[in-house]
This record gives C-alpha cells, structure tokens and sequence, in this order.
C-alpha cells in the first residue's frame, strides 16, 4: 500500500510543479471572478422564480436592445423556470412583430404578432450579426448559451473540488463578475474581469435603470445576480428536472450496488 | 484479488445456508427485482422521446382569420403536419348537406353534428382510405374528391362513395369570435 | 464446484434448434460454463463495464441521431434542440457525452491493468492487438462524435486533427481536401464524419468480438500471472462467479457515471463549445477532450511538424507491439518489483502529459512536456526490453491454486 501512496504523493508534486511551470509563465494581473452563492447551485439546488422573473425583466428593459435570446416564448412559463402564466406569456409575444417562416399568398414574407411557439426575434436593430458589428465594432453575442460559453479557470485543486459539490455555475459567476466590473468612472469599456481589461459593450446597468415591482432593492449588484441567474435558466432549462431524476437515479444505484455486494458474496463464500 | 478468510474456506456460509436457504433466495429475488425496476425506469425516457417533443406540441394549435374567405371558397390551411379545409358554404350547399337522408349515407352523421355553424364547415383534409388530399368542388355532389382511388365526399365532408370507409375527419376547434377560429 | 458442465438442449424443440444452429450452446460455453482464473481482482471487471459502456453508446447514439441534423446551419441549433425540446433529449445527450469520457476511463483502466499483469504476453500478442486496434477506433469515433455538435471547439479539433495529415510530405495537403470535401473544414466534412461516427461503433462491435472470440481462445491471464493447470483447481466457472462480480463492478462503476450525467454533465465539456462554430475565429485556447490529452502533449512537445506527428503516431503504434518489446518472461508485475517501480514512473509520465496537454504553451511546460513524452518512449522502447534481461525476478507461484489457496485448503483438494 506504501508504494501506491508514494506514486500518488509523486503525482501530486508533479501535478503542482507543472502548475506551477505553467502559471510562472502567465502574466497574472487580473482577479479572478469570485464563486457567488446561487440557489440553482449544487444537488439540491432550485432557481428562485421571482429572481428568474426579475431577471427576465432586466434583460427585456436592458439587454435585448443589443442581444438576441434565442429561446421560444413558451419556455418561460416553465414551472421550473421564471414560470409565467399562459396569458402572460401570450400578451409577451404578441408584443413583439416576428418574421414568419412562409411568405403569404401573394408571395411576401411578411411580420405579424409572435406566438408563444415562436421564438424572441432579433433586436430590432440589429436583425443580424453583421448589422451589429457594423454599428458596434463586435456582435453582441446570443445570449441563451452565455451562461456555459463562458468560464473562468478555476484553477488546482479547485477544479477537483468542483466535481465533488457538483458546483457547475462557473459561467453565471463570470457574468456576474463582468456587471459589476465596470470599476473605472471615467472609462464605461474598462472592466475589471475582462481578459485584457477592454470590454466592447459599455457599462448597460445603473442603479435604479430597471424598476423592480416586488420590492427587491434596484442596484446595479441585484440586476447582474437576477440576469445572471436567469441566463444560467436560459443556458439549460431543464437542469431542475435533472437533478430531481439524479437523485433518484444515484440512491437507486447505491442501493442496487450493495444488493449487488451481498449476492456476490453469496455466490462466492462456496467458492473454495 | 485478496481472498478474505471467509471466502477462503466457505464452510461457516455453506453451513449458514444449509440452515436458511430462503434467506440467500431472498436476497437473490429481491436484487432481481430492484435491477428489473431500474431496467424498467430506464426503458421510458429511451421510449417516450420519439413522441411528439415541445417544439410540436407548441405547435398542436392554430388560429386563423376567416374574414377574406368568401362565401363558396374553400381555405386549405396548415395544421399539424397536414392540410385542413375550411369551408364557407353557400346556403345551397348547406341546404344539401342537410336534406340528405342518413340512410344514403356509408358513414351515417347529421350535417349538424359536424359543424358549429352551418356556413363553416372545418375538416381535416385527409382522404381516410390512404391518407391522399382531396381536391374541393369536384365530384357529383360538389364537395371532394380524392384523385388517388376516387372517393367522393359531399359538401359536409361525408363520403358518399369510393373506397374510403369514414367521413373527413372534423378537427377540435372553437370560434374566438365572429371570424376567428383556433383549430387543436 | 463441480467442474464446468457443456450445455446439453433440454426440450426437443431446444436440440432441433440447437442441430441447426448452436448459438445457446455457443453463449453457454462462452459466458456460463466458460472457466475464470479464480484469483481475478476488480480490475478484471472492467472488460464487462466496457462492454455495457459500448452499448449505452450505440442505443443513446442511435437515438441521438434521430433528432440531430448534420449540416453546419443547423448542427448546433439541432442539439439544443435536443436538450431542451426532445423528451428526455437531455438525458440521452449527457449519457452519450459523458459516457464517450466513462468508456475512455474504463478502457484506461482495462490497458494498464493489461500492462501491469503482463496480459500481452505470449499466448495474448492478438488479443491485446485487437485491443489496441479498438482503442484506435475508439479515439476515432470520439474525435468525429466531438465534432457534430458544431461548437467552436468542435470546429477547431476537427481543422486541427485533420490538418496533421498536411504533414505528409508531397500528397498531405491533397489528403486533407480529401478529408474535407473542400478546402477547409465545412459541410461536407460534417456530413461524412456524422456518417462516419454512426459506421465505426459497429466496426468496434465487430473487432470486440473477435477480441472476445481471442480471449477465449487463450483464457484469460490473471494476477499472478501464471496459466490454468487444473480447471477444478485453478477456476471458477463464469456464470455465477464472475457474472455476479462483474455486475457489482457495473454498478458502481454507474454510480461515479451517473454523478457526471446528473450533476456536473458540462464539467468535462469545454465552454467555448457552446458557441457555434465560426471559421473566422479560433479559440484562444484549444484543448482537445481529455482522454486525448497525453497524445495532444507529446505532439506539441516537438517542435517540427512533420516529427511531431510522426511522434503522436509512434506514441499510438508502439502499443500494439508490447508484446515484443517486453523480453521477461514472467508476466506479472506482482513479481516484477524494478519493472513495477518503471511502471508507475510510466503512469506518471501519461498523467503528467494528460496535464500539459490541457495547458497553455509556454517554455516551462514545453519542457516538462519534453521530459514526460521522454519517460512514456523511454518506458516502452529501452525500459522493458532492458528490464525483461537484467532484472531479478521474485519466485512465481506453481498455479494459480497455490497463489490463493491456503497450503491446507489446496492440499485437501
């Protein structure tokens, strides 16, 4: 037993002494964002619906004026989700002119109301990516996926701590970081977070810019945790769903192994 | 492997078995079962997704404007995959689809019973012999006819004659208003 | 234990069948009555997990592709599609995901154990070429499966393995528009590696059979590494001892699987895959999947392309002739202590690679990588061809009973 400690005791110098040899070389003059608190975070986790509510607000006030969500109406009345009512979902989509996917019968393609089965169109003045790099230097990316796209390097030995909390919020945190890393006054593209401090979009959230209705204070802090846990919902809606069948999948597993154990046990004690 | 005494020798759980044979039996039954279990959890979700998944079943509901459709005309349009009619009809056709005894009838049903208001009539257009569309204001009696095998359908969709054994099928609908209609 | 019986048809309708086609008589032999090296440790079960692992592949694979479109508009979208509109589409996607890095593990584990108890030895020099033959297409089925979602990683590890076929002096670059269907990575290349994909698991199929059909030619080796003398003696009969052991193994191994599916399903997965692929821009950073790591270190471990390649290949082919390149002739490292001193050391060096080859370029790693790609040839080219003439050996048991067996108990039998 001696032997395989040694090796694994080796593994680790080399481990870290690579690590070290790798960081030497990277010029470290950034913080890392912080790991936030999140209620969806974890085994047990869960979104807090008012919070995926308020998020979808401040991204609907704020964020869809330069970036696409490329996700269809009726997902939000997901009762894992934001959970909003069919009515609701209803009038929200009709707020909003779609393209539909069939020109009419004299051979126009034509605008009309969404429908909860259509997904959110295009910022209005943006109708593609190259409209808004046009106007904007880079196109604001979609924003469904930002939540996994992007990551921060949690770096040894915590990304070997990650596996065992189940902590899979890395790319809410960065967002989060990057809202409120916009930490130079006189500079609105400096941010703290951001690889090489320039940030092409602008600072988008001041206090009090979204009005809140359930009496959440109307920081700049609360908007970028409400957006962020609402992109994590938007990044992958059906990660409750998940969890609760994970649960039950891993208990039942355990239980089956040590069945498993007993009988093998049997079956072997008359193997001699 | 490390061969435990007790594996080694054998002789105290052979013995032990020898004294409860049920025990080992249960023991047995019971892993059987809760793998049969699982097996059987994990067989649902390998079946159910080729069942219809979220994007279609948004979908399953349409609404449409009858307002342009004039008296006599026949809308086709697209729900679930497939064409329904929607038919203004006329108060001849009308008069017709009522006047015509059960008794000549292969799939016997009232007009009445197949439609909401008796100017329109909404079916699925689907030929129920093999699934052919059929095509409108053909066929003696002014209502369908299906190019594939010929069947004849009247002017409240109810086939008269030909190979196809059922009336065209009336989707679920309801009037949102006066000219506005959501079908599934 | 009353030796191992042949299956002999009960019913009328069983021996009919049975005349005209042995095939219960065939699984009978194989997997009930076929004879295990008693002294087999858990690492001996990772063959049975392997196979589970191949057949959750192709079932959640096959379904995968019901609802997945292999064109470069609607790759991503379509995978999306399937995590959020499919029924169950997310289960099946992150089973098939994580169990592309569960299958890699489990075959990790199940080519060390071989190396460590000498399982490639004379009469096993097939079976482990048919193994590594697997192992092959595995690493080209996974590659080609990394690439169908469309992401931008996927996007960047398609250009850059098939660009080290640009290597080949003279007819490289044509090779490469072969490989393409153009003149860069695009649609043409996405539909045949989708068909691709789909074709090679059943080549796999295939090649485990016959490494099935060659194992049970030769038996299995065991941890001791000495051959069956005496069946009574010296096994046990597959079903129900090795059956049940192995299903354990299954089980557990499950469980560290499901904890991935459920609970960290995008951990082993790279962010930057989650944007669609875009030809203009390359990630700033390319990592290859983990399980490709160490061979990704050493080729970038040499500074000359046309070598580099050359090296990444060696480091494949190499495996394959083991059996030659270990000149002792005992085959397990239980008696072996020098070679299993190496062996670790070994071991070492592929992790180490497997760290680097995740890592940023920079000269430090460049040489540590230098070092460790050193070990891994070292190990396998001067190492155990040396090892097998100078080392001193400890003594070998006579059989397999006697290595397990308490002195009373074997003399009893």
């Amino acid at each position: 037993m001696n032997r395989f400690k040694a090796s694994f005791l080796a593994l680790a110098l080399l481990v870290t002494g690579a690590q070290l040899a790798v960081a030497q070389d990277a010029a470290e003059d950034q913080p890392k964002p912080a790991r936030q608190s999140w209620s969806f975070s974890g085994v047990f986790g869960k979104f807090d619906q008012a919070q995926l509510q308020r998020g979808f607000q401040v991204y609907k006030e704020v964020c869809s004026n330069c970036h696409r969500l490329s996700i269809a109406f009726r997902t939000l009345e997901n009762e894992n989700g934001p959970g909003f009512s069919e009515e609701q979902v209803k009038a929200l989509a009709a707020s909003y002119n779609v393209t539909n996917d069939e020109p009419n019968d004299s051979g126009k393609i034509f605008q009309r109301p969404g429908t909860p089965a259509d997904l959110f169109p295009p910022p209005e003045a943006f109708p593609n990516d190259q409209a808004a790099a046009a106007a904007m230097g880079k196109a604001p990316p979609d924003m469904w996926l930002l939540a996994k796209s992007r990551k921060y390097e949690r770096g040894f030995p915590w990304f070997v701590f990650d596996v065992f909390d189940a902590y899979q919020e890395v790319g809410t945190d960065y967002i989060y970081a990057i809202l409120t890393g916009y930490t130079h006054k006189d500079d609105p593209q400096w941010n703290l977070y951001y690889p090489g401090h320039k940030i092409a979009m602008p600072n988008p959230l001041q206090d009090g810019g979204v009005k809140y209705t359930d009496g959440t204070p109307a920081t700049t802090q609360n908007y970028a945790r409400d957006v962020a846990a609402f992109l994590s919902w938007t990044a992958e809606p059906s990660q409750t769903e998940r969890k609760n069948i994970g649960f039950r999948a891993i208990v039942f597993l355990l239980v089956l192994s040590a069945l498993m154990y007993m009988v093998k046990k049997r079956v072997w004690a008359d193997a001699h | 492997m490390r061969v435990t005494p007790r594996e080694r020798t054998g002789v105290e759980l052979s013995h032990a078995e020898a004294i409860n044979p049920s025990r080992r039996d249960f023991l047995f039954l019971t892993t059987g079962a809760v793998a049969a279990v699982g097996a059987a959890s994990v067989a649902w979700p390998l079946i159910d997704q080729m069942n219809p998944d979220a994007t279609t079943l948004a979908m399953s509901s349409i609404e449409v404007d009858l307002a342009p459709i004039q008296a006599g005309q026949i809308l086709t349009v697209k729900w679930r995959g497939g064409p329904v009619f929607l038919r203004h009809r006329t108060a001849k056709e009308i008069k017709e689809a009522e006047a015509t005894p059960l008794a000549d009838l292969k799939d016997p049903a009232t007009d009445q019973s197949r439609v909401q208001k008796p100017e329109w009539l909404i079916v699925v257009g689907v030929c129920t012999h093999l699934g052919c569309v059929p095509l409108g204001h053909e066929g003696q009696y002014d209502g369908w006819k299906c190019p594939c095998h010929g069947s004849i359908y009247d002017t409240s969709g109810r086939i008269r004659s030909g190979p196809a054994p059922l009336n065209l099928a009336v989707p679920e609908y309801k009037f949102l208003s006066a000219t506005k209609v959501k079908i599934g | 234990m009353d030796g191992h019986s042949t299956y002999v048809p009960k019913s009328a309708i069983a021996r009919w069948f049975e005349a005209r086609l042995p095939i219960v008589g065939l699984v009978h032999s194989s997997f009930v009555s076929y004879p295990v090296p008693r002294n087999l440790n858990y690492f001996w079960t990772f063959g049975a997990i392997l196979s589970f692992m191949l057949i959750i592949q192709i079932i959640t694979g096959v379904i995968l592709a019901m609802h997945y479109v292999p064109s470069a508009a609607m790759a991503f979208v379509s995978v999306e599609h399937i995590m959020r509109d499919v029924n169950y589409g997310w289960l099946i996607r992150y089973l098939h995901s994580n169990g592309a890095s569960f299958f890699f593990l489990a075959v990790y584990m199940h080519i060390f154990r071989g190396m460590y108890y000498g399982s490639y030895k004379n009469p096993r020099e097939v079976l482990w070429i048919l193994g590594v033959i697997i192992y092959v297409l595995m690493m080209a089925t996974a590659f080609m499966g990394y690439v169908l979602p469309w992401g931008q990683m996927s996007f960047a590890g398609a250009t850059v393995i098939t660009n080290l076929f640009t290597a080949i002096p003279l007819v490289g670059t044509g090779v490469a528009h072969w490989l393409w269907g153009g003149y860069a990575v695009g649609d043409p290349t996405l539909n045949r590696f989708f068909a691709l994909h789909y074709l090679l698991p059943f080549m796999i199929v295939g090649v485990v059979v016959l490494h099935v059909w060659a194992l049970h030619v030769v038996g299995q080796n065991n941890p001791d590494g000495v051959e069956v003398k005496d069946v009574k003696r010296d096994t046990v009969a597959f079903t129900p001892y090795a059956t049940i052991k192995d299903m354990f193994a299954v089980c557990v191994f499950f469980v560290f699987y499901a904890w991935f599916v459920f609970f960290i399903p995008n951990y082993l997965l790279d962010a930057d895959n989650f944007n669609p692929a875009n030809p203009l821009v390359t990630p700033s950073h390319i990592v290859p999947e983990w399980y490709l790591l160490p061979f990704y270190a050493i080729l970038r471990a040499i500074p000359n392309k046309l070598m580099g390649v050359v090296a990444l290949a060696l480091a494949m082919a190499l495996l394959a002739f083991l059996p030659w390149l270990d000149t002792s002739p005992i085959r397990s490292g239980k008696y072996r202590p020098m070679f299993r001193f190496f062996f670790w050391i070994f071991v070492i060096c592929c992790v180490g690679l497997g760290y680097l080859g995740s890592q940023e370029v920079t000269d430090s790693a460049t040489l540590v990588a230098r070092i460790l790609s050193l070990g891994y040839f070292g190990y396998l080219i001067v190492v155990l061809p040396v090892l097998g003439l100078v080392e001193k050996t400890k003594p070998v048991p006579v059989s397999i009973a006697d290595a397990v067996l308490p002195p009373s108990a074997a003399a009893a039998e």
